[in-house]
């Protein structure tokens, strides 16, 4: 209850440290904020090339939008991954990137770790923006499923925010932490279908002589179902799966209750340690 | 301990605004610079480390508007005491409560995005320091005034000098207005004109009845300031009460040490004779503990040469802590060069009236041959001693000129001239 005081009274101060963020991170160069569109344009146009051109993947027909083109399918998924591991990457920094703050001044942590994904999450909507813009263009007309939209950024952020709340105060005790995040968000790229359509993922695998049902396993990835669910907000135009969508919300409810409870376990010593 | 002696304003009747009770707070050394899964991993457990107490068993209570000092030797725990009360850290033993909104001042500018305006980073810092909008809306244009930078308020901070940067940092601070301010070492910022403004602005403080807690080597600095003083010593409070008596206590120790302790320093030269030890003599020519502006001050240098020296040179020299030279006189200078000195002796310096502001200072005793080419031995900023508020009372600057001030010519009002001299 306190510690829901505290965010109140600190609401402040997070809306600021969002800004400086925000404000910091494209300050002089030289195309300011555009980077931020164009990162996933030049990723949406590199993985077109190869997945689309070189390696022949024909993206599924919308259903029921009718929309048949790839960038558009692997933009519906990118972005949210994008999102996922910026903060995982950036929210992993946010206590040692400030140690001085820490060291140096009171107030309560978690807001450190919050306005690096507030300041996340402010550029993923102007991206999705940009992306319903383009789909429109596109003749999916997604502007009514705005409201389904912002709900599964609800839920993803609450579950990254979980997440980065861990990983944020474990990397101040192991400083190699990101190596081997890198690795995992790698792992956790491929094993999401972004890149390729579900359908290319087969009912049952045989490894070593055991036959594995393999969809099922996949399907536990809460990933799995949050790219899904966004696709058919966006591409499909279609309400998720009501299943999907609680298993998806359920892990982002574990995720932030775990992330408070580690991140208030392992609080207490951060100024020394930082 | 409670704090019971009577000050001034008779702090003691008031309440406690912050109370520490058994506070132990222990760190951890760690034997391998950073910690990583890897070790982790190939160790099967964590790094290991060794345990040291920076505080032990501290209990203490700071009145309500007291101005509270914390010194002690490095090391002491004063710092870490400080961060505790100010939340920071966290005491492994023992409870820390206070009243009211506690301002931590450990460093300025902490917080300060480079890239970003000096308006940007004044709503920055004074949010990250628990000032809301509206209140940074309403004083603004006093902290930009307070740090000088009008001008350069819409600049990015990056191109701030570090006196501009520690400027703002410090005028944000001071303008969060808490009930309590916890202050480490910072009083030594800026240029003259700008640490009277910050005096000024801690007297407005505590003409308000805020509380301040503050942690200072410049023992002249906590003395002026404060009406209560806690002495640390190896994480452990030795002595609460009225600053000056236990001021006085703490240089009596440190006096004692450090004339034991001539070994610090740097030291160079041929050593065919050496400057064997230093020492600070009252009028008397007897050790005196403590030293004030005004007094009458003997150096002492004693030497000893292994084999005779032709027109030797003494010299000594005198520097503030922050290493500011402030007076270099030899005996060539003054036209006293013996022909020659063999085995041992001692060689004095006679100051009639000590006329430098109160601070730290360093004592350099050095022996030279006639042309000042080759160094006998040169013991650099070798005896490390206090000067004390004395008579004239000047403490701003490094010497004073003994100057006296004459109010004849002031005028009140139309009635008398001589309210100017009886009033103030």
């Amino acid at each position: 209850m306190t510690r829901l005081a505290d965010y109140v009274a600190v609401r402040e101060l997070t809306v600021n440290l969002t800004l400086r963020e925000l404000r910091g991170k494209y300050k002089r160069s030289l195309l300011g904020w555009t980077w931020s569109l164009l990162n996933p344009l030049s990723a949406a146009l590199i993985f077109s090339l190869v997945f689309s051109f070189f390696l022949k993947i024909e993206p599924p027909v919308g259903d029921p939008s009718g929309l048949h083109n790839f960038a558009a399918f692997l933009l519906c998924g990118l972005l949210a991954w994008n999102f996922l591991s910026s903060a995982i990457n950036e929210g992993m920094e946010a206590l040692v990137g400030n140690g001085n703050l820490i060291k140096k001044v009171f107030f309560p942590r978690e807001v450190l770790v919050v306005a690096t994904i507030a300041a996340l999450l402010v550029s993923f909507l102007i991206e999705l923006a940009v992306l319903v813009g383009v789909l429109v263009v596109l003749g999916n007309m997604a502007i009514p499923w705005v409201p389904v939209l912002l709900l599964l950024v609800v839920i993803q952020t609450v579950f990254v925010l979980g997440i980065a709340l861990v990983l944020s105060v474990l990397n101040v005790y192991f400083r190699d932490l990101r190596h081997l995040m890198s690795i995992v968000l790698q792992a956790l790229f491929y094993s999401a279908p972004i890149v390729y359509p579900l359908r290319f993922v087969p009912e049952h695998a045989t490894l070593l002589g055991v036959e594995l049902p393999l969809k099922f396993l996949y399907r536990l990835n809460p990933l799995v179902r949050l790219i899904g669910a966004y696709r058919d907000v966006l591409y499909n135009l279609r309400f998720p799966d009501v299943v999907d969508l609680a298993y998806v919300g359920a892990w982002a409810v574990g995720s932030i209750v775990v992330g408070l409870w580690v991140f208030g376990r392992l609080e207490g010593r951060l100024a020394e340690e930082v | 301990m409670t704090v019971g002696g009577s000050t001034p304003r008779d702090l003691a009747r008031a309440d406690a605004v912050i109370t520490v009770s058994d506070v132990s707070k222990r760190f951890r050394l760690y034997h391998e610079r950073n910690q990583s899964l890897k070790a982790a991993f190939m160790r099967g457990r964590r790094a290991s480390y060794e345990e040291f107490w920076a505080l032990r068993d501290v209990s203490l209570e700071v009145p309500e508007g007291a101005t509270f000092g914390l010194i002690g030797e490095n090391g002491s725990g004063k710092t870490t005491l400080l961060k505790c009360i100010g939340k920071i850290l966290r005491p492994d033993k023992g409870s820390i409560s206070s009243r009211g909104k506690i301002s931590a001042l450990l460093e300025l500018g902490a917080g300060f995005h480079p890239e970003l305006s000096g308006r940007e980073n004044v709503y920055l810092n004074g949010s990250i320091l628990g000032l809301s909008k509206r209140a940074l809306d309403r004083r603004f244009d006093e902290i930009v005034d307070f740090a000088g930078l009008e001008q350069f308020i819409d600049t990015p901070v990056k191109s701030y000098s570090s006196g501009m940067y520690v400027r703002l940092g410090f005028s944000v601070a001071i303008n969060v207005d808490p009930d309590i301010l916890l202050i480490d070492e910072i009083l030594a910022v800026g240029d003259a004109d700008f640490q009277r403004k910050c005096f000024e602005k801690f007297d407005d403080l505590k003409a308000r009845g805020k509380t301040i807690v503050l942690v200072s080597h410049t023992l002249g600095s906590v003395r002026n300031l404060c009406d209560q003083v806690a002495l640390l010593e190896h994480g452990e409070l030795r002595r609460v009460g009225p600053s000056a008596a236990v001021i006085d206590e703490y240089l009596g120790d440190v006096f004692a040490d450090r004339e034991e302790d001539a070994d610090q320093g740097m030291r160079w030269g041929s050593g065919e004779a050496r400057i064997e030890r230093i020492e600070v003599l009252g009028a008397a020519g007897a050790p005196v503990k403590r030293v004030h502006t005004g007094d009458t001050v003997v150096f002492r240098m004693h030497y000893a040469a292994s084999v005779p020296i032709e027109r030797p040179v003494f010299g000594m020299a005198l520097h503030t802590i922050e290493g500011v030279h402030v007076t270099g006189p030899n005996t060539r200078d003054a036209d006293l060069v013996p022909d020659r000195i063999v085995g041992t002796g001692h060689v004095d310096l006679r100051v009639e009236r000590l006329l430098v502001v109160p601070g730290t200072y360093d004592v350099s005793a050095t022996l030279y041959n006639y042309t000042m080419a080759h160094p006998y031995d040169h013991r650099h900023r070798a005896l490390r001693f206090d000067i004390e508020h004395g008579e004239p009372r000047d403490r701003l600057g490094v010497v004073s000129l003994g100057g006296e001030w004459d109010l004849d010519g002031v005028c009140t009002g139309p009635d008398s001239a001589t309210d100017a001299r009886a009033g103030r």
